[in-house]
């Protein structure tokens, strides 16, 4: 089946340091792919040249079968690549509708004259993506500020997907939130598969990576040294790649 | 102990409420009391000759409404109108004088277009140096702060420029309604014949700058609640780095926001001529930039950004300006002012820390 996004012989350096070296791998449709390492094992440079922050020196990346150059965030979101961010990009000064519907508000002309945001169809057009995807928010009205964490994901995730996303990066989704929190969370990801998108989770919890994962790759000094089904693998062997006491490609 | 309480007043709605709108209510206490205490001050013209001299610092406190919302500050706004009032002044002025059948009516429009154009500039400035070259809006603006009222001194020499059309204080200063109790009724101008002198026995109702200021007031309440250049605003002040990945353009934006800031301030100099039939420069003790921002954050904006709106800031300018009226009407001195000015910061602050999810 052919790859939603796929990297082949991709290559990063900072200076004297190869931080991803020749790492070819592919994600496709309704999979969600965990991307495991130590720290400085590049994990996040490999993720971020696919997210368009940083730039690759060598290799070539696909989506959806052609070649692809990704300069920019920007880049990437008009391809259907979007980024969750552990620091979440919501203003938490707004409402939840306000949040979906940052930077690309609906508008509607009054009087002929004005341009004025239709504030309902934003929160109906919401309201209906939160409930597609089983999301509960207490009201769409409420400050971003006054919801937990896993909430706040959520609708970071909610953004993504009415905005036809068709690929998720997702950076530690579960860093720093509570057991329940992480719980929907990971339950959301999973149910996100049925919607046809394409995953990358980075995470260091081996528990989440496990719950979610339809496929590990082990990165260890910048190389890809592990690509493991997760029916054929466990917990110990993935933990023997992350720390190098053995190889499997 | 702060985390707790802050909680427990969250739970009480009706006293969240209050607290939401504090400045309303003690706008509101403030005017029962100085019924009390003031010989007139429960008045119609008492309340209308607050409303007129309050026409700048309603300006002054919008404009800066914005900046405050994106968590910038525009400390040149006080000298931005005073350069605006005096390069109007000195326009007209020399038009005026040279006669050559411009009449005034046409000396004043000629004044009014240029000095709107130019009381861009500064804006302009402060904006690009903030969000092109990341200079703090603090120190772009007090650059702009000292260049603008230089400019203006220089301009005017240090005088007040005199020797104006008299038709722009009889516009700045006029009403729509002039009734004589028991004589009838005229609209826009005292009845004919009837000289200024004799002005005190009429009744004058709805000043010309109510609706100049109302108007001008409507159009940026608008912009900030109902469009999206004021939900960038908000996004800006809320999280500048999620407005750039949502793909707003927050330099524009922000650059946008500090020549609107500006503008408002030259429309402040040009009402500012109508009103005293003279180009003023700021004097440095006047401090507009400072009472403006002390009204805004007052009227529940933060300056860290994020929320403000341009109703709250009205109240507070009307909050400091009834306060200075009734303490003067009651016949206490003036210097209290500041103190009582220092007092609402301060409550307005600690109001903001206990509830910092409101709004």
């Amino acid at each position: 089946m052919e790859y939603l996004v796929e990297t082949k012989n991709i290559t990063k350096r900072f200076g004297g340091l190869t931080a991803v070296n020749k790492v070819s791998f592919g994600v496709q449709a309704g999979e969600i792919v965990a991307v495991l390492g130590d720290n400085g094992a590049g994990k996040s440079t490999l993720i971020k040249m696919i997210s368009g922050v940083h730039q690759p020196d060598g290799g070539q990346i696909f989506v959806q079968g052609k070649e692809v150059e990704i300069h920019s965030p920007m880049d990437a979101l008009s391809m259907g690549i979007e980024t969750i961010y552990q620091d979440l990009a919501l203003a938490e000064n707004m409402n939840v509708y306000s949040n979906i519907f940052l930077g690309r508000e609906k508008t509607k002309k009054v009087l002929g004259l004005f341009n004025v945001m239709d504030s309902q169809y934003m929160f109906d057009e919401s309201q209906g993506v939160l409930d597609k995807l089983n999301i509960q928010i207490p009201s769409l009205r409420n400050n971003v500020r006054t919801l937990s964490g896993g909430q706040r994901q959520a609708v970071a995730i909610s953004r993504s997907i009415y905005w036809n996303a068709k690929f998720l990066i997702m950076d530690e989704p579960t860093a720093a939130l509570g057991v329940a929190q992480q719980k929907l969370v990971l339950d959301l990801v999973k149910s996100l598969k049925d919607h046809g998108l394409g995953i990358i989770i980075i995470s260091h919890q081996m528990h989440d990576v496990f719950a979610v994962a339809d496929r590990i790759i082990v990165m260890r000094r910048g190389e890809k040294v592990g690509d493991l089904k997760k029916e054929g693998t466990n917990p110990d062997e993935v933990v023997n790649l992350i720390v190098g006491s053995e190889s499997v490609v | 102990m702060t985390h707790t309480l802050s909680e427990t007043i969250q739970g009480n709605r009706k006293l969240a409420f209050i607290a939401r709108n504090w400045a309303a209510f003690f706008l509101l206490g403030f005017l029962i009391l100085f019924s009390f205490t003031g010989k007139g001050f429960l008045s119609v013209t008492n309340f209308q000759n607050v409303g007129h001299l309050a026409v700048i610092a309603i300006l002054m406190a919008s404009a800066e409404t914005f900046v405050i919302i994106t968590s910038g500050i525009d400390l040149s706004i006080g000298f931005v109108m005073g350069f605006s009032s005096v390069t109007a002044g000195k326009i007209i002025q020399i038009l005026y004088a040279a006669g050559g059948g411009i009449s005034p009516g046409i000396s004043i429009a000629i004044g009014i277009v240029i000095v709107l154009i130019l009381s861009l500039i500064p804006g302009l400035v402060s904006g690009v140096l903030i969000a092109r070259y990341k200079v703090p809006p603090f120190i772009a603006t007090m650059g702009m702060w000292g260049i603008t009222n230089g400019i203006a001194l220089k301009i005017c020499k240090g005088f007040p420029v005199a020797t104006l059309p008299e038709v722009l204080t009889r516009i700045g200063n006029g009403y729509i309604i002039y009734i004589k109790p028991g004589g009838g009724i005229s609209f826009f101008s005292l009845p004919h014949g009837v000289g200024n002198e004799s002005i005190r026995e009429y009744i004058r109702l709805i000043p010309y700058s109510f609706i100049f200021v109302g108007l001008i007031l409507l159009v940026l309440w608008h912009l900030l609640r109902n469009t999206t250049f004021g939900q960038h605003t908000y996004a800006i002040g809320g999280n500048e780095e999620a407005a750039v990945r949502a793909g707003i353009n927050v330099k524009l934006h922000l650059v946008k926001i500090y020549i609107l800031s500006s503008f408002i301030a030259g429309l402040a100099g040009i009402f500012n001529v109508f009103q005293t039939g003279i180009g003023n420069f700021t004097p440095f003790g006047a401090m507009y930039e400072l009472f403006a921002v002390s009204a805004v954050v007052i009227g529940g904006a933060s300056l860290m950004g994020g929320k403000g709106s341009i109703f709250g800031s009205v109240i507070g300018v009307f909050l400091i300006a009834f306060l200075e009226n009734g303490l003067l009407i009651s016949g206490v001195v003036p210097f209290y002012r500041f103190i009582a000015v220092g007092l609402l910061l301060i409550i307005a602050v600690v109001i903001d820390q206990l509830f910092p999810d409101l709004l």
